[in-house]
Protein backbone atom coordinates (compact mmCIF):
# COMPACT_ATOMS: atom_id res chain seq x y z
CA UNK A 1 0.00 0.00 0.00
CA UNK A 2 3.40 2.29 0.26
CA UNK A 3 5.35 3.53 -2.27
CA UNK A 4 8.75 3.16 -1.37
CA UNK A 5 11.26 5.35 -0.63
CA UNK A 6 13.42 5.05 -3.30
CA UNK A 7 10.92 5.47 -5.84
CA UNK A 8 10.02 9.00 -5.31
CA UNK A 9 13.95 10.77 -4.58
CA UNK A 10 14.53 10.77 -8.52
CA UNK A 11 11.17 12.47 -9.05
CA UNK A 12 12.72 15.41 -6.66
CA UNK A 13 16.64 14.99 -7.38
CA UNK A 14 15.64 16.62 -10.96
CA UNK A 15 14.37 19.73 -9.53
CA UNK A 16 16.06 20.48 -6.43
CA UNK A 17 19.75 20.93 -5.08
CA UNK A 18 20.97 17.05 -4.21
CA UNK A 19 21.29 17.83 -0.43
CA UNK A 20 17.01 18.16 0.23
CA UNK A 21 17.43 14.61 -1.29
CA UNK A 22 18.59 13.72 2.00
CA UNK A 23 15.47 13.90 4.17
CA UNK A 24 13.91 10.65 2.98
CA UNK A 25 16.93 8.87 4.11
CA UNK A 26 16.93 10.44 7.80
CA UNK A 27 13.97 10.95 8.47
CA UNK A 28 12.22 7.61 7.34
CA UNK A 29 15.13 6.11 8.88
CA UNK A 30 14.48 7.62 12.30
CA UNK A 31 11.53 5.85 12.48
CA UNK A 32 12.99 2.62 11.60
CA UNK A 33 15.40 3.00 14.25
CA UNK A 34 11.96 3.77 16.50
CA UNK A 35 11.14 0.78 15.59
CA UNK A 36 14.20 -1.41 16.66
CA UNK A 37 14.66 0.68 19.75
CA UNK A 38 10.94 -1.35 20.70
CA UNK A 39 12.84 -4.59 19.90
CA UNK A 40 15.70 -3.29 21.81
CA UNK A 41 13.99 -2.25 24.83
CA UNK A 42 12.56 -5.17 25.38
CA UNK A 43 15.66 -7.27 25.07
CA UNK A 44 17.20 -4.75 27.53
CA UNK A 45 14.74 -5.38 30.04
CA UNK A 46 15.14 -8.95 29.79
CA UNK A 47 19.42 -8.80 29.92
CA UNK A 48 19.39 -6.36 32.66
CA UNK A 49 16.57 -8.16 34.81
CA UNK A 50 18.70 -11.33 34.19
CA UNK A 51 22.15 -9.74 34.80
CA UNK A 52 20.94 -8.13 38.08
CA UNK A 53 19.36 -11.38 39.89
CA UNK A 54 22.53 -13.35 38.63
CA UNK A 55 24.46 -12.89 42.15
CA UNK A 56 21.22 -14.71 43.61
CA UNK A 57 20.72 -16.84 40.96
CA UNK A 58 24.62 -17.71 41.67
CA UNK A 59 24.48 -18.04 45.47
CA UNK A 60 21.25 -19.22 45.67
CA UNK A 61 19.24 -20.60 42.98
CA UNK A 62 17.30 -23.36 42.94
CA UNK A 63 17.79 -24.48 46.56
CA UNK A 64 15.70 -21.01 47.26
CA UNK A 65 12.93 -22.82 45.11
CA UNK A 66 13.02 -25.87 47.89
CA UNK A 67 12.72 -23.18 50.56
CA UNK A 68 9.43 -21.57 52.41
CA UNK A 69 11.41 -19.67 54.98
CA UNK A 70 12.01 -16.05 54.01
CA UNK A 71 14.03 -14.51 56.71
CA UNK A 72 16.58 -12.10 55.39
CA UNK A 73 17.97 -10.57 59.00
CA UNK A 74 19.10 -14.68 58.85
CA UNK A 75 20.10 -14.96 55.52
CA UNK A 76 17.50 -17.20 54.44
CA UNK A 77 15.63 -16.56 51.01
CA UNK A 78 13.21 -19.19 50.65
CA UNK A 79 10.71 -17.96 48.07
CA UNK A 80 8.11 -20.74 48.27
CA UNK A 81 5.81 -19.16 50.00
CA UNK A 82 5.44 -15.86 47.67
CA UNK A 83 5.07 -18.46 44.61
CA UNK A 84 2.82 -19.87 46.55
CA UNK A 85 0.34 -16.68 47.35
CA UNK A 86 1.11 -15.60 43.77
CA UNK A 87 -0.82 -18.74 42.44
CA UNK A 88 -3.43 -19.24 45.58
CA UNK A 89 -4.32 -15.49 44.36
CA UNK A 90 -4.56 -15.07 41.18
CA UNK A 91 -6.77 -18.83 40.59
CA UNK A 92 -8.68 -17.10 43.00
CA UNK A 93 -9.19 -14.13 40.73
CA UNK A 94 -9.38 -16.63 37.45
CA UNK A 95 -11.82 -18.28 38.79
CA UNK A 96 -14.30 -15.73 39.85
CA UNK A 97 -13.16 -13.51 36.73
CA UNK A 98 -13.28 -16.13 34.49
CA UNK A 99 -17.01 -17.05 34.26
CA UNK A 100 -18.22 -13.69 35.00
CA UNK A 101 -15.75 -12.37 32.06
CA UNK A 102 -16.82 -14.16 29.73
CA UNK A 103 -20.55 -13.80 30.55
CA UNK A 104 -20.38 -10.32 30.12
CA UNK A 105 -18.14 -10.20 26.83
CA UNK A 106 -21.40 -12.78 25.72
CA UNK A 107 -23.96 -10.68 26.54
CA UNK A 108 -22.26 -7.47 25.08
CA UNK A 109 -21.09 -8.90 22.05
CA UNK A 110 -24.23 -11.02 21.42
CA UNK A 111 -27.23 -10.55 23.06
CA UNK A 112 -27.38 -6.75 24.56
CA UNK A 113 -28.69 -4.14 22.23
CA UNK A 114 -25.68 -1.57 20.79
CA UNK A 115 -27.44 1.43 23.02
CA UNK A 116 -27.17 -0.63 25.75
CA UNK A 117 -23.92 -2.53 24.76
CA UNK A 118 -21.72 0.41 24.53
CA UNK A 119 -22.30 2.38 27.39
CA UNK A 120 -21.39 -0.83 29.80
CA UNK A 121 -18.16 -1.55 28.05
CA UNK A 122 -17.75 1.96 28.29
CA UNK A 123 -17.91 1.58 32.09
CA UNK A 124 -16.43 -1.74 32.36
CA UNK A 125 -13.39 -0.35 30.01
CA UNK A 126 -13.17 2.52 32.67
CA UNK A 127 -12.72 -0.14 35.19
CA UNK A 128 -9.25 -1.38 34.13
CA UNK A 129 -8.45 2.40 34.19
CA UNK A 130 -8.49 2.29 37.65
CA UNK A 131 -4.99 2.34 39.40
CA UNK A 132 -4.02 -0.29 41.23
CA UNK A 133 -3.07 1.74 44.06
CA UNK A 134 -6.84 2.85 44.36
CA UNK A 135 -7.99 -0.84 44.43
CA UNK A 136 -5.77 -0.92 47.07
CA UNK A 137 -7.23 1.52 49.32
CA UNK A 138 -10.31 0.85 48.35
CA UNK A 139 -9.83 -2.69 48.78
CA UNK A 140 -8.59 -2.04 52.45
CA UNK A 141 -10.68 -0.10 53.93
CA UNK A 142 -14.10 -1.22 52.26
CA UNK A 143 -13.55 -5.11 51.23
CA UNK A 144 -11.66 -6.50 53.17
CA UNK A 145 -13.84 -5.41 56.21
CA UNK A 146 -16.66 -6.59 54.15
CA UNK A 147 -15.27 -10.00 53.47
CA UNK A 148 -14.19 -10.38 57.43
CA UNK A 149 -17.59 -9.73 58.71
CA UNK A 150 -20.06 -11.37 55.84
CA UNK A 151 -18.26 -13.49 53.22
CA UNK A 152 -15.61 -15.04 55.53
CA UNK A 153 -18.23 -16.28 58.18
CA UNK A 154 -20.88 -16.75 55.27
CA UNK A 155 -18.16 -19.50 54.01
CA UNK A 156 -16.99 -20.75 56.66
CA UNK A 157 -20.36 -21.75 58.18
CA UNK A 158 -21.43 -23.28 54.84
CA UNK A 159 -18.13 -24.49 53.29
CA UNK A 160 -16.40 -24.63 56.38
CA UNK A 161 -15.51 -28.58 56.14
CA UNK A 162 -13.13 -27.73 53.45
CA UNK A 163 -9.62 -27.16 54.37
CA UNK A 164 -9.58 -23.97 52.34
CA UNK A 165 -12.05 -22.21 54.79
CA UNK A 166 -11.11 -23.28 57.70
CA UNK A 167 -9.36 -21.03 60.21
CA UNK A 168 -8.92 -17.67 61.66
CA UNK A 169 -10.33 -14.72 59.35
CA UNK A 170 -9.42 -11.06 59.46
CA UNK A 171 -10.58 -9.75 55.97
CA UNK A 172 -6.77 -9.29 55.01
CA UNK A 173 -5.38 -12.43 53.74
CA UNK A 174 -5.08 -14.29 50.41
CA UNK A 175 -8.69 -14.49 49.50
CA UNK A 176 -9.55 -11.02 49.81
CA UNK A 177 -6.56 -10.89 47.69
CA UNK A 178 -7.85 -12.76 44.61
CA UNK A 179 -11.55 -11.32 45.13
CA UNK A 180 -9.55 -7.99 44.48
CA UNK A 181 -7.31 -9.23 41.73
CA UNK A 182 -10.75 -10.78 40.03
CA UNK A 183 -12.28 -7.50 39.89
CA UNK A 184 -8.94 -5.98 38.56
CA UNK A 185 -8.68 -8.45 35.75
CA UNK A 186 -12.28 -8.24 34.65
CA UNK A 187 -11.98 -5.83 32.32
CA UNK A 188 -8.75 -7.75 30.60
CA UNK A 189 -11.24 -11.04 30.32
CA UNK A 190 -14.73 -8.92 28.95
CA UNK A 191 -12.57 -6.49 26.59
CA UNK A 192 -10.63 -9.07 25.31
CA UNK A 193 -13.15 -11.93 24.88
CA UNK A 194 -16.03 -9.42 23.38
CA UNK A 195 -13.47 -8.80 20.30
CA UNK A 196 -12.48 -12.30 19.77
CA UNK A 197 -16.27 -12.97 19.66
CA UNK A 198 -17.26 -10.32 17.55
CA UNK A 199 -14.52 -12.02 15.09
CA UNK A 200 -16.77 -15.35 14.97
CA UNK A 201 -18.26 -15.12 11.55
CA UNK A 202 -21.72 -14.78 10.89
CA UNK A 203 -22.43 -17.67 8.86
CA UNK A 204 -21.16 -20.37 12.07
CA UNK A 205 -24.28 -18.40 14.10
CA UNK A 206 -26.69 -18.20 10.81
CA UNK A 207 -25.90 -22.03 10.77
CA UNK A 208 -26.80 -23.18 14.21
CA UNK A 209 -30.03 -20.68 14.12
CA UNK A 210 -31.00 -22.12 10.79
CA UNK A 211 -31.23 -25.60 12.76
CA UNK A 212 -33.48 -24.51 15.03
CA UNK A 213 -31.42 -23.70 18.17
CA UNK A 214 -32.21 -21.60 20.94
CA UNK A 215 -29.58 -18.59 21.26
CA UNK A 216 -27.80 -19.99 23.95
CA UNK A 217 -27.49 -23.10 21.86
CA UNK A 218 -25.77 -21.55 19.05
CA UNK A 219 -23.44 -19.37 21.53
CA UNK A 220 -22.23 -22.32 23.48
CA UNK A 221 -21.67 -25.08 20.37
CA UNK A 222 -21.09 -22.65 17.66
CA UNK A 223 -19.96 -19.07 19.02
CA UNK A 224 -18.15 -20.94 21.73
CA UNK A 225 -15.89 -23.61 20.34
CA UNK A 226 -15.03 -21.69 17.35
CA UNK A 227 -13.59 -18.50 19.72
CA UNK A 228 -12.03 -21.41 22.33
CA UNK A 229 -8.64 -20.53 22.03
CA UNK A 230 -8.52 -16.88 21.58
CA UNK A 231 -10.77 -17.18 24.87
CA UNK A 232 -8.16 -18.86 26.65
CA UNK A 233 -5.53 -16.44 25.43
CA UNK A 234 -7.88 -13.74 27.70
CA UNK A 235 -7.74 -15.86 30.43
CA UNK A 236 -4.35 -16.20 30.24
CA UNK A 237 -3.42 -12.33 29.55
CA UNK A 238 -5.82 -12.15 32.42
CA UNK A 239 -3.21 -14.28 34.57
CA UNK A 240 -0.69 -12.25 33.60
CA UNK A 241 -1.78 -9.37 35.02
CA UNK A 242 -2.83 -11.01 38.31
CA UNK A 243 0.75 -12.69 38.90
CA UNK A 244 2.24 -9.09 38.64
CA UNK A 245 0.00 -7.02 39.86
CA UNK A 246 2.00 -5.53 43.17
CA UNK A 247 0.45 -2.11 44.75
CA UNK A 248 -3.59 -3.61 45.69
CA UNK A 249 -2.47 -7.23 46.71
CA UNK A 250 0.00 -5.59 48.94
CA UNK A 251 -2.48 -3.74 50.55
CA UNK A 252 -4.48 -6.30 51.36
CA UNK A 253 -2.81 -9.43 51.57
CA UNK A 254 -1.26 -9.22 55.20
CA UNK A 255 2.49 -10.04 53.71
CA UNK A 256 2.99 -13.32 55.70
CA UNK A 257 6.03 -15.34 53.76
CA UNK A 258 4.40 -18.67 55.02
CA UNK A 259 2.11 -21.00 53.11
CA UNK A 260 -0.99 -21.86 54.20
CA UNK A 261 -3.99 -23.95 53.51
CA UNK A 262 -6.97 -21.42 54.58
CA UNK A 263 -7.56 -18.79 51.86
CA UNK A 264 -8.73 -16.65 54.92
CA UNK A 265 -4.93 -16.88 55.86
CA UNK A 266 -2.50 -13.84 55.56
CA UNK A 267 0.13 -14.11 52.58
CA UNK A 268 2.16 -12.54 50.44
CA UNK A 269 3.02 -13.13 46.35
CA UNK A 270 5.91 -12.47 44.65
CA UNK A 271 5.35 -9.01 42.74
CA UNK A 272 4.07 -7.33 46.80
CA UNK A 273 7.18 -8.67 48.62
CA UNK A 274 8.59 -6.92 46.11
CA UNK A 275 6.54 -4.01 46.37
CA UNK A 276 7.08 -3.76 50.25
CA UNK A 277 10.50 -5.01 51.20
CA UNK A 278 12.38 -3.73 48.17
CA UNK A 279 13.20 -0.05 49.72
CA UNK A 280 14.27 -1.47 52.76
CA UNK A 281 16.52 -4.35 51.76
CA UNK A 282 19.60 -3.93 53.33
CA UNK A 283 22.82 -5.84 51.84
CA UNK A 284 23.53 -7.02 48.86
CA UNK A 285 22.44 -10.64 48.85
CA UNK A 286 18.94 -9.34 50.07
CA UNK A 287 18.66 -7.56 47.37
CA UNK A 288 19.46 -9.40 44.71
CA UNK A 289 17.08 -11.71 45.66
CA UNK A 290 14.24 -9.49 45.86
CA UNK A 291 15.55 -8.28 41.69
CA UNK A 292 15.78 -12.37 41.04
CA UNK A 293 12.04 -12.33 42.30
CA UNK A 294 11.26 -10.01 39.82
CA UNK A 295 12.89 -11.33 37.22
CA UNK A 296 11.22 -14.75 37.51
CA UNK A 297 7.83 -12.49 37.26
CA UNK A 298 9.54 -10.65 34.31
CA UNK A 299 10.09 -13.64 32.65
CA UNK A 300 6.94 -15.11 33.83
CA UNK A 301 4.72 -12.94 32.12
CA UNK A 302 6.42 -12.82 28.71
CA UNK A 303 5.57 -16.37 28.65
CA UNK A 304 2.15 -16.44 29.12
CA UNK A 305 1.58 -12.94 27.38
CA UNK A 306 3.50 -14.42 24.34
CA UNK A 307 1.31 -17.46 24.36
CA UNK A 308 -1.90 -15.66 24.88
CA UNK A 309 -1.06 -13.28 21.88
CA UNK A 310 -0.13 -15.91 20.09
CA UNK A 311 -3.88 -17.79 20.69
CA UNK A 312 -5.64 -14.38 20.58
CA UNK A 313 -4.16 -13.65 17.22
CA UNK A 314 -5.03 -16.84 15.93
CA UNK A 315 -8.65 -16.00 16.67
CA UNK A 316 -9.08 -12.42 16.15
CA UNK A 317 -6.56 -11.70 13.72
CA UNK A 318 -4.43 -7.82 14.86
CA UNK A 319 -7.68 -6.54 16.09
CA UNK A 320 -8.15 -8.70 19.46
CA UNK A 321 -4.18 -8.76 20.20
CA UNK A 322 -3.60 -4.90 20.69
CA UNK A 323 -5.23 -4.35 24.14
CA UNK B 1 -38.28 -30.70 26.16
CA UNK B 2 -38.76 -27.81 24.02
CA UNK B 3 -40.15 -25.89 26.64
CA UNK B 4 -37.16 -27.01 29.05
CA UNK B 5 -34.64 -25.48 26.19
CA UNK B 6 -36.29 -22.67 26.27
CA UNK B 7 -36.16 -22.05 29.57
CA UNK B 8 -32.61 -22.89 29.85
CA UNK B 9 -32.18 -20.24 26.95
CA UNK B 10 -33.98 -17.57 29.03
CA UNK B 11 -31.81 -18.75 32.02
CA UNK B 12 -28.50 -18.47 31.20
CA UNK B 13 -28.97 -15.28 29.31
CA UNK B 14 -30.68 -13.59 32.28
CA UNK B 15 -27.04 -14.95 33.90
CA UNK B 16 -25.34 -13.17 31.48
CA UNK B 17 -27.02 -9.74 32.30
CA UNK B 18 -26.42 -10.36 35.99
CA UNK B 19 -22.65 -11.00 35.04
CA UNK B 20 -22.25 -7.81 32.90
CA UNK B 21 -24.47 -5.75 35.43
CA UNK B 22 -21.86 -7.00 38.37
CA UNK B 23 -19.01 -5.87 36.11
CA UNK B 24 -20.22 -1.88 35.78
CA UNK B 25 -21.66 -2.14 38.89
CA UNK B 26 -18.28 -3.24 40.88
CA UNK B 27 -17.12 0.77 39.03
CA UNK B 28 -19.78 2.53 40.11
CA UNK B 29 -19.49 1.09 43.99
CA UNK B 30 -15.44 1.81 43.72
CA UNK B 31 -16.50 5.31 42.11
CA UNK B 32 -19.16 5.60 45.01
CA UNK B 33 -17.14 5.11 47.89
CA UNK B 34 -13.74 6.77 46.64
CA UNK B 35 -15.90 9.98 46.58
CA UNK B 36 -17.49 9.23 49.40
CA UNK B 37 -14.56 9.05 51.90
CA UNK B 38 -12.37 11.72 49.29
CA UNK B 39 -14.42 14.39 48.60
CA UNK B 40 -14.01 16.40 52.42
CA UNK B 41 -9.98 15.89 52.02
CA UNK B 42 -10.18 17.58 48.85
CA UNK B 43 -9.61 21.60 50.12
CA UNK B 44 -7.50 24.27 49.88
CA UNK B 45 -4.72 22.95 51.86
CA UNK B 46 -5.08 19.73 49.94
CA UNK B 47 -3.66 21.14 46.70
CA UNK B 48 -1.91 24.18 47.82
CA UNK B 49 0.57 22.82 50.93
CA UNK B 50 2.94 20.59 51.46
CA UNK B 51 2.57 17.08 53.65
CA UNK B 52 2.57 18.07 57.68
CA UNK B 53 3.77 15.71 60.27
CA UNK B 54 0.93 13.60 62.17
CA UNK B 55 -1.00 15.56 64.45
CA UNK B 56 -0.31 18.83 62.68
CA UNK B 57 -3.82 20.09 60.47
CA UNK B 58 -3.79 21.28 57.03
CA UNK B 59 -1.18 18.76 55.06
CA UNK B 60 -1.66 18.72 51.80
CA UNK B 61 0.17 16.92 48.62
CA UNK B 62 0.97 20.25 46.69
CA UNK B 63 4.53 18.38 46.56
CA UNK B 64 3.50 14.92 45.10
CA UNK B 65 1.01 17.13 42.26
CA UNK B 66 4.24 18.72 40.98
CA UNK B 67 6.21 15.51 41.52
CA UNK B 68 3.83 13.50 39.27
CA UNK B 69 3.41 16.85 36.62
CA UNK B 70 7.27 16.39 36.57
CA UNK B 71 7.59 12.54 36.37
CA UNK B 72 4.40 12.13 33.51
CA UNK B 73 6.49 15.13 31.65
CA UNK B 74 9.25 13.26 31.55
CA UNK B 75 7.97 10.06 30.29
CA UNK B 76 5.81 11.73 27.50
CA UNK B 77 8.83 13.55 26.44
CA UNK B 78 11.18 10.34 26.05
CA UNK B 79 8.07 8.04 25.14
CA UNK B 80 6.26 10.14 22.45
CA UNK B 81 8.86 10.66 20.29
CA UNK B 82 9.74 7.24 20.02
CA UNK B 83 6.62 5.97 19.69
CA UNK B 84 5.34 8.20 17.24
CA UNK B 85 7.97 7.55 15.34
CA UNK B 86 7.69 3.55 15.73
CA UNK B 87 3.67 4.04 15.38
CA UNK B 88 4.24 5.75 11.85
CA UNK B 89 6.65 3.00 10.48
CA UNK B 90 4.41 0.32 11.56
CA UNK B 91 1.84 1.74 9.57
CA UNK B 92 3.72 2.85 6.73
CA UNK B 93 6.95 1.57 5.70
CA UNK B 94 6.60 -1.64 7.93
CA UNK B 95 6.67 -4.96 6.01
CA UNK B 96 8.26 -8.13 6.89
CA UNK B 97 9.30 -9.40 10.20
CA UNK B 98 10.70 -6.28 11.73
CA UNK B 99 7.03 -5.07 11.64
CA UNK B 100 5.58 -8.03 13.10
CA UNK B 101 8.09 -8.77 15.82
CA UNK B 102 7.44 -4.96 17.18
CA UNK B 103 3.94 -5.03 16.94
CA UNK B 104 3.93 -8.05 18.67
CA UNK B 105 6.61 -7.55 21.48
CA UNK B 106 5.22 -3.87 21.84
CA UNK B 107 1.92 -5.78 22.63
CA UNK B 108 3.80 -8.24 25.28
CA UNK B 109 5.08 -5.05 26.97
CA UNK B 110 2.00 -3.88 27.64
CA UNK B 111 1.76 -6.96 29.75
CA UNK B 112 5.03 -7.28 31.65
CA UNK B 113 4.05 -6.16 35.22
CA UNK B 114 4.66 -2.64 35.83
CA UNK B 115 7.06 -3.26 38.89
CA UNK B 116 9.17 -5.46 36.80
CA UNK B 117 9.81 -2.49 34.36
CA UNK B 118 10.64 -0.28 37.95
CA UNK B 119 13.39 -2.81 39.01
CA UNK B 120 14.93 -2.45 35.57
CA UNK B 121 14.84 1.87 35.83
CA UNK B 122 15.97 0.94 39.20
CA UNK B 123 18.89 -1.44 37.72
CA UNK B 124 19.75 0.92 34.74
CA UNK B 125 19.39 4.41 36.00
CA UNK B 126 19.51 4.29 40.14
CA UNK B 127 22.21 2.37 40.64
CA UNK B 128 24.85 4.04 38.33
CA UNK B 129 23.34 7.08 39.88
CA UNK B 130 23.65 5.60 43.67
CA UNK B 131 20.35 7.60 44.69
CA UNK B 132 17.12 7.87 43.64
CA UNK B 133 15.66 10.19 41.78
CA UNK B 134 12.83 11.69 39.69
CA UNK B 135 14.41 11.07 36.27
CA UNK B 136 14.65 7.29 37.06
CA UNK B 137 11.02 7.36 37.39
CA UNK B 138 10.43 9.15 34.53
CA UNK B 139 12.46 6.22 32.73
CA UNK B 140 10.29 4.10 33.96
CA UNK B 141 6.80 5.09 33.08
CA UNK B 142 8.13 5.85 29.75
CA UNK B 143 9.09 2.25 29.61
CA UNK B 144 5.23 1.56 30.15
CA UNK B 145 3.62 4.49 27.90
CA UNK B 146 5.76 3.59 25.33
CA UNK B 147 3.82 0.42 23.76
CA UNK B 148 0.45 2.03 24.62
CA UNK B 149 1.65 5.39 22.19
CA UNK B 150 3.30 2.75 18.93
CA UNK B 151 -0.13 0.96 19.18
CA UNK B 152 -2.26 3.95 19.34
CA UNK B 153 -0.04 5.93 16.58
CA UNK B 154 -0.43 2.78 14.16
CA UNK B 155 -3.78 2.57 14.23
CA UNK B 156 -4.47 6.28 13.52
CA UNK B 157 -1.55 6.50 11.05
CA UNK B 158 -3.45 3.39 9.08
CA UNK B 159 -6.89 4.80 8.89
CA UNK B 160 -5.81 7.78 7.12
CA UNK B 161 -6.50 7.14 3.62
CA UNK B 162 -3.57 5.96 1.41
CA UNK B 163 -4.87 7.95 -1.55
CA UNK B 164 -4.15 11.24 -0.54
CA UNK B 165 -0.58 10.47 0.35
CA UNK B 166 -0.24 8.90 -3.08
CA UNK B 167 -1.47 11.58 -4.36
CA UNK B 168 0.87 13.57 -2.51
CA UNK B 169 3.71 11.73 -4.15
CA UNK B 170 2.37 11.39 -7.34
CA UNK B 171 3.01 15.75 -7.39
CA UNK B 172 6.59 14.99 -6.62
CA UNK B 173 7.01 15.51 -2.94
CA UNK B 174 9.39 13.46 -1.41
CA UNK B 175 8.21 10.57 0.50
CA UNK B 176 9.14 11.47 4.15
CA UNK B 177 7.40 14.92 3.36
CA UNK B 178 4.32 13.19 2.36
CA UNK B 179 4.03 11.34 5.13
CA UNK B 180 5.11 14.45 7.74
CA UNK B 181 2.76 17.09 5.85
CA UNK B 182 -0.32 15.03 4.61
CA UNK B 183 -1.02 11.45 6.25
CA UNK B 184 0.07 12.98 10.33
CA UNK B 185 -1.88 15.73 10.41
CA UNK B 186 -4.45 13.63 9.06
CA UNK B 187 -4.23 10.85 12.12
CA UNK B 188 -3.66 14.08 14.58
CA UNK B 189 -6.86 13.34 16.63
CA UNK B 190 -5.64 9.37 16.79
CA UNK B 191 -2.22 9.93 17.78
CA UNK B 192 -3.24 12.79 20.58
CA UNK B 193 -5.63 10.31 21.60
CA UNK B 194 -2.38 7.62 22.34
CA UNK B 195 -0.40 10.42 24.35
CA UNK B 196 -3.70 10.56 26.38
CA UNK B 197 -4.28 6.79 27.09
CA UNK B 198 -0.44 6.87 27.73
CA UNK B 199 -0.45 9.27 29.87
CA UNK B 200 -3.51 8.06 31.78
CA UNK B 201 -1.76 4.70 31.71
CA UNK B 202 0.85 5.78 33.76
CA UNK B 203 -0.15 8.94 36.04
CA UNK B 204 -1.83 6.35 38.56
CA UNK B 205 1.48 3.92 37.98
CA UNK B 206 2.86 3.68 41.66
CA UNK B 207 4.69 0.18 41.65
CA UNK B 208 7.63 1.76 39.37
CA UNK B 209 7.92 4.33 41.57
CA UNK B 210 8.64 2.97 44.82
CA UNK B 211 12.12 2.38 43.59
CA UNK B 212 12.73 5.20 41.51
CA UNK B 213 10.88 8.60 42.85
CA UNK B 214 10.93 7.10 45.69
CA UNK B 215 8.82 10.00 47.39
CA UNK B 216 10.36 12.87 49.60
CA UNK B 217 7.89 14.44 52.08
CA UNK B 218 9.60 17.88 50.88
CA UNK B 219 8.52 20.56 48.22
CA UNK B 220 11.02 19.25 45.40
CA UNK B 221 11.65 19.64 41.71
CA UNK B 222 15.01 18.47 41.46
CA UNK B 223 14.90 16.27 38.55
CA UNK B 224 18.11 14.25 40.18
CA UNK B 225 16.94 13.74 43.34
CA UNK B 226 13.89 11.63 45.40
CA UNK B 227 10.64 13.37 44.24
CA UNK B 228 7.29 12.77 45.71
CA UNK B 229 4.37 11.29 43.84
CA UNK B 230 0.41 11.22 44.47
CA UNK B 231 0.17 7.44 43.62
CA UNK B 232 3.17 7.39 46.43
CA UNK B 233 1.55 9.59 48.70
CA UNK B 234 -1.76 7.39 48.80
CA UNK B 235 0.22 4.23 49.02
CA UNK B 236 1.98 5.52 52.10
CA UNK B 237 -0.84 7.54 54.04
CA UNK B 238 -2.93 4.95 53.36
CA UNK B 239 -0.95 2.68 55.22
CA UNK B 240 -0.49 4.41 57.53
CA UNK B 241 -2.05 4.19 61.34
CA UNK B 242 -3.12 8.39 61.24
CA UNK B 243 -7.30 9.68 60.22
CA UNK B 244 -5.49 12.66 58.93
CA UNK B 245 -3.06 10.50 56.48
CA UNK B 246 -5.96 8.26 55.43
CA UNK B 247 -8.03 11.18 54.79
CA UNK B 248 -5.32 12.39 52.89
CA UNK B 249 -4.71 8.95 50.67
CA UNK B 250 -8.88 8.97 50.13
CA UNK B 251 -8.66 12.57 48.43
CA UNK B 252 -5.62 11.55 46.70
CA UNK B 253 -7.13 8.41 45.24
CA UNK B 254 -10.34 10.56 44.39
CA UNK B 255 -8.05 13.00 42.41
CA UNK B 256 -6.17 10.30 40.31
CA UNK B 257 -9.59 8.29 39.76
CA UNK B 258 -10.83 11.80 37.96
CA UNK B 259 -7.88 12.56 36.45
CA UNK B 260 -7.66 8.98 34.37
CA UNK B 261 -11.00 8.99 34.04
CA UNK B 262 -10.90 12.41 32.36
CA UNK B 263 -7.82 11.41 30.30
CA UNK B 264 -9.82 7.81 29.01
CA UNK B 265 -13.12 9.93 27.99
CA UNK B 266 -11.14 12.52 26.48
CA UNK B 267 -9.36 10.23 24.43
CA UNK B 268 -12.26 8.05 23.28
CA UNK B 269 -14.09 11.05 22.45
CA UNK B 270 -11.18 12.19 20.16
CA UNK B 271 -10.56 9.72 17.87
CA UNK B 272 -13.91 7.16 18.26
CA UNK B 273 -11.95 4.30 16.43
CA UNK B 274 -10.00 3.35 19.44
CA UNK B 275 -13.00 1.79 22.05
CA UNK B 276 -16.64 1.37 21.68
CA UNK B 277 -18.18 0.31 18.84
Amino acid sequence: MSLSASATTPVTARRRPQLTGLGDPIILGSFTLAAWLVLLLVAALFITLVIAAWPAIKTVGLTSLQSATWDPNSNKFGVLSFIYGTIVTSAIALVLAGPIGIGAALLLAEVAPKRLATPVALLIELLAAVPSVVFGIWGLYVLAPVMRTVVEPALQRWLGFLPLFQGMYYGIGMLTAGVLLAIMVLPTVTAISRDIFEAVPRDQREAMLALGSTKWEMLTRAVIPYARSGIIGALVLALGRALGEAMAVTMVIGNKPAIALSLFAPGYTMASVLANEFTEATGQQYVAMLIGIGSMLFILSMILNVFARLLVLSVAGARGARR
Amino acid sequence: MLALRQWWNGFMLVLAWLCAGLAAATLAIIVFYVIQRGAPALNGHFFLSVPTPVGVPGGGVANALIGSVEIIVMASLIAIPIGVMAGIYLALLGKGRLADAVRFFSDVLTGVPSIAIGIFAYTVVVVPQKHFSANSAGVALAVIMLPIIVRTTEEAVRLVNPAIREGALALGIESWKAILLVTVPCARAGIVTGALLGVARVAGESAPLLFTAFGNPVWSTNPNSPIAALPLIVFQYANSPYAEWQQIAWGGALALIVLVFVLNITARVLFPAKGYR
